[in-house]
């Protein structure tokens, strides 16, 4: 059984056709790329993924219990975690206690009006927070993080609460070429070890195929290639879409 | 004429004067202080006046040596129309300045806070200008005691006028607030006591302050009725006069209206002033009793501008303060209240007595006619209604007011 | 049927006078973001203004040419002061965090009210009619005013100006622009401070010809301002912020409606009278709350392109520092021990502050960490009052119940309007607490059976134990200090995290499993039960509750507290409750003027603490040790 199974996945705005009939699954411990030019329907599809769009038609299930539908929260509940394009963490809060969000969220504590939050789950969040290396500014707060930070941030966010599967919508975007390799690489050693399957969009495509064991990819809402990264590389479709574009591909 | 806030500020000084220097006039043990509350700076228009007529009172006892070799003075405090603020007044007036009495209050629901504070408290309380009759009956209490002829009194001398005219079918308009809902029940209900039959065809309430003066017209002409009770007054009384005139409403019907010939309310409609309507109110120009003389050329040389009701209000809430200390002899409260009970005193209006019975004083008002003369509005064919002869009778009275009051 | 049609035009007449105040005002907002309070001091300088110029002056004689000249000119008048105002203290403080320039626009409200006292004097004065339109105009039978009948017509004459200023000059394009997204302006090279100067002139400019225009129709007066303001302010949002045309479609609703319900009988429901016709006050803030409900962002607004209005960051709350623990410790003591050293006036001046600050705390619970502006906060102050009155009045329950019912009551409230506020956000949230607090405040006041209505509830004196000045004192410390530490327990725990979480990052909150609207819900009753409970101590404190508990002053007094001390800080409030009480309690004693000197210390205050009070502090503080500012 697939971690995540998207089945015909399909949605139009206004007569546009957004996602138009895509279907793929990731397995665990997978690190699944989704590429594609500027409007293939990526973000659309994540989104769908995730619960911020209902699909017109089609069908996302994890682990095999259909989640077509159901709002942000209730899939992340099941043990999906997420990172956003444009880092989304809370401003008003030192980036330990972010994570403790995670964590006191997970442990169903939200509904405590006593205890101080500061306290609970220090600890976890450290753990969390080592693993991303980013346990030296734990008391910081995040408005005042530096972008690469913020994104290191936001994956000890998504992993805090044991997810099997982690959906990541451009995970280096505004990064530095250097830190882009880097974070990708701390991503897949962090969920190869535990198993996770992981989904992620990306534009880079030296992150693309130095870290992505299968590579799916959109093209104006339709899924027009998939396979290893060599497979991809090879594939005439692609390559034509790619260079129709003006996008670099793959230069190694 | 218009009061300027500097004229008003310049009547008050010597008022002020005496009351910025407490500690001395206390150091001689002579002062007797009288803790007035109202909402100076939301009622400006009225208050003005009223403060006038308060002072010269006030400069009169003093100058003649004050009671017995004891000066008065006053403390004034702004309760913004706060009910709230002015029950907080009171007590800083009682704990702090070591008031003797208080007084004052414009608005029914101030006048009500302040009166439940006395009660609650044991101190005397002169209200001077709210007209609910909850002050006196239903909310009454032995620390309280009304000057202004009420809600009541004033709609029972529009009736005594009304009930003499042919029309049967009437519309009323009327602020939606106490004031308004009582003078409509009043007004109501003494008419068909005394004109059994008469039919009341429409009855408007706009909001106080915010009339939408040309939908009550409508409303009330549609109703088609021969007679019109109002209860407006200040800006709402204005648009309804200016709609009603341009829309013909008050052509061939009567309109009997509440406080109308008061200065305060007439006097900005000017030409406008709607012409042969039934009002209280006060013709101050043309009452020219001796009393009432000497009054008005004490005021306009003491502030270069003639009367309002308000001016007697404030003069003669000083003027019962001064006699009721003569006559208790003593500032204790509970020889002050006695006092007050029944006490009779002279106003430029003519003699007043504060009833025992409900503590209403029996202040009366003038009814009459409006007309335009001389490019404003004036009373003519007015009279003077004693206060006395307009209060429901001993038994209903005590009817309403509760038994421990 | 010939009624009906009057009834409409006079409707139509009203919606124009009503438009052309919100049309200043819609723009204004739509362009600056800024509330502006002072909206209705413009509309009645207009006023006034125009009167001198028409009939103070004597210039009557000059006819047509005296009379619209000396509207327009008045207009202008009044825009250039708008102006004056803007460069000299709105533009200093655009940076500040969200609403702050409320509280600076409430201090010129106050100033103008006793400078226009002092120009003007008290009394209403009357203003000249229009020349050669005194008569009426027979429509079918009727009569209607010719005046009434050039309004119907000046109102949609205006918008189309208005769209033609908008959609046929440069300017217009670049405010149209500004209005969606200020920031892509502000990219484009337009010089944004002249593109401001000139809307708010805009915005004053039609105030006053609002003001102008009534001076035929009614006289001029020192409570204009606040008639109109309110009014104003439900146009702009029905209407939707920052549309011309939906304030006109909004005016007209209303207008309608409240032409129209004078016709509506009374009816009994539930044995109780109800008479809609005398609900004068009622339709606006229904129309308001329906149109918020079914289209959060009015008949024809749009989404703001940013949630939330670039402002400062907030800053990270942290762990009370031990200087502030002892200093709360070292208030806390004096307090105590205050008895001994005021006299009774000394403890009923602290019991109301302390009373206030619990108000200012509970506010601050929904508007700080929780990011909802209320600006009808009083309605659960109200209710609390009520529901403690109403036990003592009606069931002779002892003080106790009371003290339990109000909470309850403004409670129950809470989670019923909160249900429909927390779907909404920023000033839509904020006007529809609003509209609900107008709807108590209407309950309270009409329901003269159950409430006293304006006459009020009296006697609701405490128990005999507390009567003492001192005893009601110690009561009122102990249940406001448990009620603000409770309260800052809640932002230190979970709970509050949460709550800050879904103000931060609604986006993330959800991503990580919080229900934010729930939270939020939680939250808005939580500052309403805690309004509550200042209610009913408030209500045996006086002795008596009356509608003024409830009304928009009361919930204006909350924000400016909160404001004023500063949002972002959770002690911030509480220094603001106790310096406004203690400004307003001295002020109204020392001087007559004492709005002019409130207003201006406001406007001082928020010039020089544009973070408010605390705000100021903590920064001082902080400046040498911190790396997070």
């Amino acid at each position: 059984m697939s971690v995540l199974a998207v089945q015909g996945l399909q949605k139009s705005f206004g007569g546009v056709q957004a996602v138009a009939g895509v279907s793929f699954a990731v397995e665990a411990g997978e690190l699944l790329a989704m590429i594609g030019p500027n409007g293939a329907g990526k973000t659309t599809c994540f989104n769908m993924l995730m619960g911020q769009l209902r699909p017109d038609a089609g069908s996302v299930a994890f682990e095999g219990s259909d989640i077509t539908g159901l709002a942000p929260r209730q899939v992340w509940r099941l043990g999906v975690g997420r990172t956003f394009q444009i880092t989304a963490t809370f401003a008003s809060m030192t980036v330990s206690e972010n994570v403790q969000m995670a964590l006191l969220s997970h442990h169903r504590k939200l509904a405590s009006f006593w205890a101080p939050a500061t306290s609970l789950y220090a600890d976890e969040a450290a753990a969390l927070l080592q693993q991303v290396g980013m346990v030296d500014q734990r008391q910081r707060a995040c408005g005042v993080l530096a972008y690469g930070d913020l994104k290191r941030v936001e994956l000890a966010v998504a992993l805090a609460n044991q997810p099997r599967l982690l959906l990541m919508d451009e995970p280096t975007a505004g990064m530095a070429p250097r830190e882009r390799v880097a974070l990708m690489e701390l991503t897949a050693k962090l969920t190869r070890d535990r198993g996770i399957a992981v989904l992620f969009t990306e534009h880079d495509m030296d992150v693309v195929f130095a870290q992505a064991d299968r590579i799916i990819v959109l093209n104006r809402g339709r899924l027009i290639a998939q396979g290893t990264p060599a497979e991809v590389r090879a594939d005439k479709g692609v390559q034509d879409v790619y260079l129709g574009s003006g996008s670099t591909f793959g230069g190694h | 004429m218009i009061i300027k806030r500097r004229d008003f500020l310049a009547g008050s000084a010597a008022a002020v004067a005496i009351a910025g220097a407490p500690s001395i006039a206390r150091g001689q043990g002579a002062t007797i202080k009288i803790g007035e509350i109202n909402s100076y700076s939301t009622q400006a228009a009225f208050l003005g006046p009223y403060r006038n007529g308060w002072n010269m009172a006030l400069d009169e006892v003093n100058a003649a040596g004050g009671l017995n070799g004891r000066k008065l003075e006053t403390v004034f405090r702004d309760d913004g129309g706060k009910p709230e603020d002015a029950v907080r007044h009171a007590g800083e007036l009682v704990a702090a300045e070591k008031v003797d009495l208080l007084a004052g209050g414009f608005l029914s629901n101030i006048g009500l806070a302040i009166g439940g504070y006395a009660k609650q408290n044991k101190k005397l309380y002169v209200a001077s200008e709210p007209l609910t009759d909850a002050l006196v009956w239903a909310q009454g209490n032995r620390y309280t005691f009304r000057l202004r002829p009420s809600t009541y009194m004033q709609a029972a001398m529009l009736v005594e006028e009304a009930a003499k005219l042919p029309a049967m079918r009437w519309a009323t308009v009327s602020p939606n607030y106490e004031y308004g809902q009582s003078a409509v029940k009043w007004f109501k209900e003494l008419l068909s006591r005394k004109k059994p039959g008469v039919q009341f065809v429409s009855e408007q309430f706009p909001a106080l302050g915010r009339i939408d003066a040309g939908a009550t017209v409508q409303a009330v002409a549609a109703a088609n009725p021969e007679a019109i009770f109002n209860v407006t007054f200040g800006a709402d009384l204005t648009n309804f006069v200016r709609q009603g005139n341009t829309r013909g409403l008050f052509e061939r019907r009567a309109v009997a209206s509440m406080l109308t010939g008061e200065p305060e309310y007439m006097d900005p409609l000017k030409d406008e002033t709607p012409e042969n309507w039934i009002v209280t109110g006060y013709p101050w120009d043309q009452v020219n009793t001796p009393s009432h003389s000497k009054f008005r050329d004490d005021y306009r040389k003491k502030y270069n501008d003639y009367p309002r009701l308000g001016s007697v209000v404030g003069y003669d809430t000083v003027n019962a303060i001064i006699n009721m200390l003569r006559k208790a002899g003593s500032t204790d409260t509970e020889k002050m209240v006695d006092a007050m009970e029944g006490l009779k005193f002279t106003s430029p209006f003519g003699p007043v007595e504060f009833r025992k019975i409900d503590h209403q004083a029996t202040l009366g008002a003038f009814v009459g006619r409006t007309k335009v003369q001389g490019g404003k509005g004036i009373m003519v064919n007015w009279r003077y209604a004693d206060g006395k002869d307009y209060l429901p009778s001993d038994a209903e009275v005590r009817e309403m007011r509760p038994k421990d009051a | 049927m010939d009624f009906l049609l009057v009834q409409f035009l006079n409707g139509l007449a009203s919606a124009s006078s009503l438009f052309l105040v919100a049309s200043g005002l819609s723009i204004i907002f739509g362009v600056s973001r800024i509330v502006n309070f002072a909206h209705g001091s413009f509309y009645m300088l207009g006023a006034y203004v125009a009167w001198t110029l028409t009939r103070g002056l004597d210039w009557v004689a000059f006819g047509h040419l005296g009379f619209w000249g000396g509207i327009l000119i008045a207009a202008v008048v009044v825009g250039l002061l708008g102006v004056i105002v803007e460069i000299l203290l709105l533009r200093r403080i655009y940076q500040a965090p969200e609403l702050f320039q409320l509280l600076a626009t409430f201090g010129v409200v106050l100033i103008v009210q006793d400078a226009t006292l002092w120009i003007w004097g008290a009394q209403d004065l009357l203003g000249p009619r229009a020349p050669g339109m005194r008569g009426a105009i027979d429509i079918m039978g009727q009569r209607f005013p010719q005046y009434e009948m050039l309004l119907i017509v000046i109102g949609p004459a205006v918008l189309g100006l208005l769209w033609l200023l908008f959609h046929r000059t440069r300017w217009g394009t670049l405010v149209r622009a500004a209005t969606l997204d200020r920031e892509m302006v502000a990219a484009l090279g337009v010089d944004q401070k002249l593109l401001f100067t000139s809307i708010f002139f805009l915005g004053s400019f039609l105030a006053a010809l609002g003001g102008g225009l009534q001076l035929p129709r009614e006289p001029v007066q020192l409570n204009m301002d606040l008639a109109i303001i309110a009014d104003a302010f439900v146009v702009v949002v029905v209407g939707g912020m920052g549309s011309v045309g939906g304030a006109y479609l909004a005016a007209l609703l209303i207008a309608e409606l409240q032409a129209f319900m004078l016709f509506v009988p009374d009816f009994a429901l539930f044995g109780v009278t109800v008479s809609i016709s005398k609900m004068t006050l009622i339709p606006s803030f229904l129309v308001m709350a329906v149109v918020l409900v079914v289209r959060p962002y009015g008949l024809l607004g749009r989404p703001p392109s940013h949630a939330r209005i670039a402002g400062a960051v907030e800053p990270v709350v942290r762990a009370t520092p031990a200087e502030l623990k002892w200093l709360g410790y070292a208030a806390l003591a004096l307090l105590v021990v205050l008895p001994f050293f005021v006299g009774d006036y000394g403890l009923i001046v602290a019991t109301e502050i302390l009373i206030m600050v619990l108000v200012a705390a509970s506010l601050h619970f929904m508007m700080g960490p929780g990011g909802m502006a209320s600006f009808g906060h009083a309605a659960y102050f109200g209710l609390g009052a009520y529901g403690a009155a109403l036990m003592t009045k009606h069931l002779m329950a002892p003080m106790a119940v009371g003290l339990a019912a109000g909470p309850l009551l403004a409670g129950l409230f809470g989670i019923l309007f909160g249900w429909f506020c927390v779907r909404l956000s920023g000033v839509y949230l904020a006007m529809l607490t609003l509209a609900f607090a107008q709807i108590v405040w209407s309950i309270a006041f009409q329901w003269v059976a159950m409430t006293g209505g304006d006459n009020g509830l009296l006697g609701i004196w405490p128990d005999s134990w507390a009567t003492g000045k001192d005893v009601y004192y110690y009561l009122t410390l102990a249940l406001c200090v448990a009620g603000v530490l409770v309260l800052r327990r809640m932002i230190y725990a979970p709970f509050g995290y949460a709550l800050r979480a879904g103000r931060d990052s609604p986006l993330r909150a959800e991503a990580i499993g919080i229900d934010v609207v729930r939270v939020q819900w939680a939250a808005f009753t939580v500052a309403a039960v805690f309004a509550g409970l200042a209610g009913a101590l408030f209500v045996y404190f006086k002795g008596s509750v009356f509608p003024t508990y409830a009304s928009i002053p009361k919930s204006v007094d909350a924000l400016m507290m909160v404001l004023m001390g500063g949002v972002q800080t959770i002690t911030g409030p509480l220094i603001g409750a106790v310096v406004y009480m203690g400004l307003h309690e001295q002020l109204v004693r020392l001087t007559e003027l004492w709005r002019l000197v409130l207003g201006a210390s406001i406007i001082a205050l928020v010039l020089a603490f544009p973070q408010g009070i605390a705000g100021f502090v903590v920064r001082l503080w902080l400046k040498g040790k911190a790396e997070d500012l």
